[in-house]
């Protein structure tokens, strides 16, 4: 029996070979939220990008972000289209937007009661959560309201 | 009249269309290739054309069927025209016939075909998840969490709708109720003699919610093509042509982006393709008769009528009944055939190969006096289109 949000069997996320996401998953390792940043004109991207859709600019470095947000929408999926879900419907998906980061948007799962009473707009704060018996250690960044 | 409005309306016109019996997904007695070839050959008896006529051949969402296989197997003397439309899901269904209006305006062949075939039976579902033990990429922001299917990927956007702008769960329920009662009068169509009613609407169980069963396109087997050819050589071999007035493709600002991070958000993706279209049209949405929107999700149809004109934000909860979008006594006829969700998904084809039905009165909910067609595709997907079709009365 696990601790996560959905059952161990899912693809395991791993940065790609090509190196676009490695800080932001070597981020959520160390339990930090990592994301795109441009320093010539401040623009706040993600996903990950090879530029800047700002100003262009190939040099699009990386900020830390404190892990929260606000639930900008959600759905709650009770058909498994996936062999690992069969026994984990209904679970909830949130799409979180972080203000603090020019309103970017991260897809999770929301903790808890997949039935629970919640809405768009309210606050939530990340929850790291290691896959540290996976083949290939991850972190997932799942959320919880802020009560 | 502007300069878009010389450009297209009225100088290319459908000449054929054909499609395939539509099946339930995996039932195809025949192989993908042999379904579209059947759609071709059966487009061409209806234009009264050889097949070895066709010179050009347009397809969208990666079609497996090559220009190169059809065009040997249909016994043309030559290849024009090859072209396939960047994007997924049914996005490229009036893209497809707009490509190939632009190789017949633009001299490069005379008679091209534009189709889609689709045999998951042999190919694999689009509803299910990866099947890999690991993950990268835009993928990996999504799938971890359970987020896989299409359903799964656009729920989001219909749930920010009806908080954005008060869109009610009845307005997704009468988009789905009207194409299962024009299914009713459709024989071709899959859900043919299988009625929907409120209550089985309201009984039926959640895909993801916000959406039912019934809110979600079906997954079928089948081909489909249209034959356009200049508006010279279409009324050498009609009476009366279907003419194309309008067709366009395109998608919103970075509306390719990973993990939901499109800046405009709750959008059918079309607003940038509307404006462009009725200017090349030459109409205005009250000049429609009748519209074929695009379901893959219903909440999906109702984005596509707000961004197509049919009706407002405010408007929708009341212009979108099912009193409304059935023919022929509706203000807004919708989906006449049964479209995705009744009649079949082949991604999109189909509804576009209603929409000229209509023009040519048809259609078995054939709107009374139809000259005026409207058809758009893919709402929702990086690049979506949409094309109006017209009688020549339109044309004056
Ligand atoms: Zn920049």
């Amino acid at each position: 029996m696990s601790d996560y949000v959905l059952p161990a069997g899912l693809p395991a996320p791993v940065p790609a070979r090509d190196g676009l996401d490695r800080p932001y998953w070597e981020g959520t390792r160390r339990h930090e939220l990592w994301v795109q940043r441009c320093p010539g004109c401040g623009t706040w991207q993600w996903g990950p990008e090879w530029n800047c859709h700002g100003c262009r600019s190939f040099a699009i470095g990386w900020e830390q972000v404190a892990p929260e947000g606000v639930l900008y929408s959600w759905q709650r999926p009770w058909h498994p289209v996936h062999g690992a879900l069969a026994d984990a419907v209904p679970y909830t998906v949130v799409l979180v937007e972080l203000p603090h980061a020019g309103g970017i948007r991260m897809v999770g799962n929301l903790l808890g009661d997949p039935m629970q009473p919640f809405a768009i707009g309210d606050r939530v704060e990340a929850v790291f959560e290691d896959h540290d018996d996976s083949p290939t250690p991850f972190t997932l960044v799942q959320w919880r309201v802020v009560r | 009249m502007g300069e878009l409005e010389h450009s297209l309306r009225g100088r290319v016109a459908v000449v054929g269309v054909g499609e395939t019996t539509y099946y339930k997904r995996g039932q195809s007695p025949d192989p993908e290739f042999v379904l579209v070839l059947k759609a071709i050959l059966a487009a061409c008896a209806d234009a009264g054309i050889d097949p070895s006529t066709i010179d050009g051949f347009c397809s969208y969402s990666n079609d497996r069927n090559t220009p190169a296989r059809l065009s040997a197997a249909l016994g043309c003397e030559v290849i024009r025209y090859s072209n396939m439309q960047w994007g997924g899901g049914g996005g490229g269904a009036a893209a497809a016939v707009q490509n190939a209006c632009a190789a017949v305006l633009s001299g490069s062949a005379d008679c091209v075909v534009a189709y889609r075939g689709l045999a998951q039976g042999q190919f694999g579902r689009f509803g299910q998840g990866a099947r890999s033990s690991t993950i990268s990429g835009a993928a990996a922001l999504t799938v971890p969490y359970g987020v896989m299917s299409p359903a799964q990927t656009y729920a989001m956007r219909t749930t920010r709708l009806f908080h954005d702008h008060g869109i009610s769960p009845d307005t997704l329920k009468a988009v789905s109720l009207a194409a299962y009662h024009h299914a009713q009068n459709n024989p071709r169509a899959v859900m043919y003699g299988r009625p929907l009613t409120p209550e089985a609407y309201d009984a039926s169980r959640w895909i993801t919610e916000p959406f039912h069963l019934y809110d979600v396109c079906l997954e079928n087997d089948g081909a489909a093509a249209v034959i356009v050819m200049s508006a010279e050589r279409a009324r050498d071999l009609s009476d009366r042509p279907v003419y194309v007035l309008g067709a366009q493709q395109g998608g919103p600002r970075r509306s390719g982006v990973a993990g939901h991070n499109q800046p405009d958000y709750v959008t059918s993706s079309l607003k940038p393709v509307v404006p462009r279209l009725y200017e090349q049209a030459g109409v205005t949405p009250a000049d429609v008769d009748v519209v074929q929107s695009y379901e893959n999700f219903t909440g999906a149809v109702v984005m596509s009528l707000i961004e197509g004109g049919f009706c407002t934000y405010e408007s929708a909860n009341e212009v979108l009944t099912f009193d409304n979008l059935i023919a022929p006594s509706g203000k807004l006829p919708l989906n006449t055939s049964g479209g995705n969700l009744a009649e079949c998904y082949m991604h999109g084809l189909g509804l576009v190969i209603e929409a000229v039905r209509q023009v040519r009165g048809t259609s078995t909910n054939q709107v009374p006096g139809a000259t005026v067609s409207y058809v758009n595709a893919g709402p929702m997907v990086e690049v979506v289109s949409a094309a109006i079709f017209g009688s020549a009365e339109v044309l004056g």
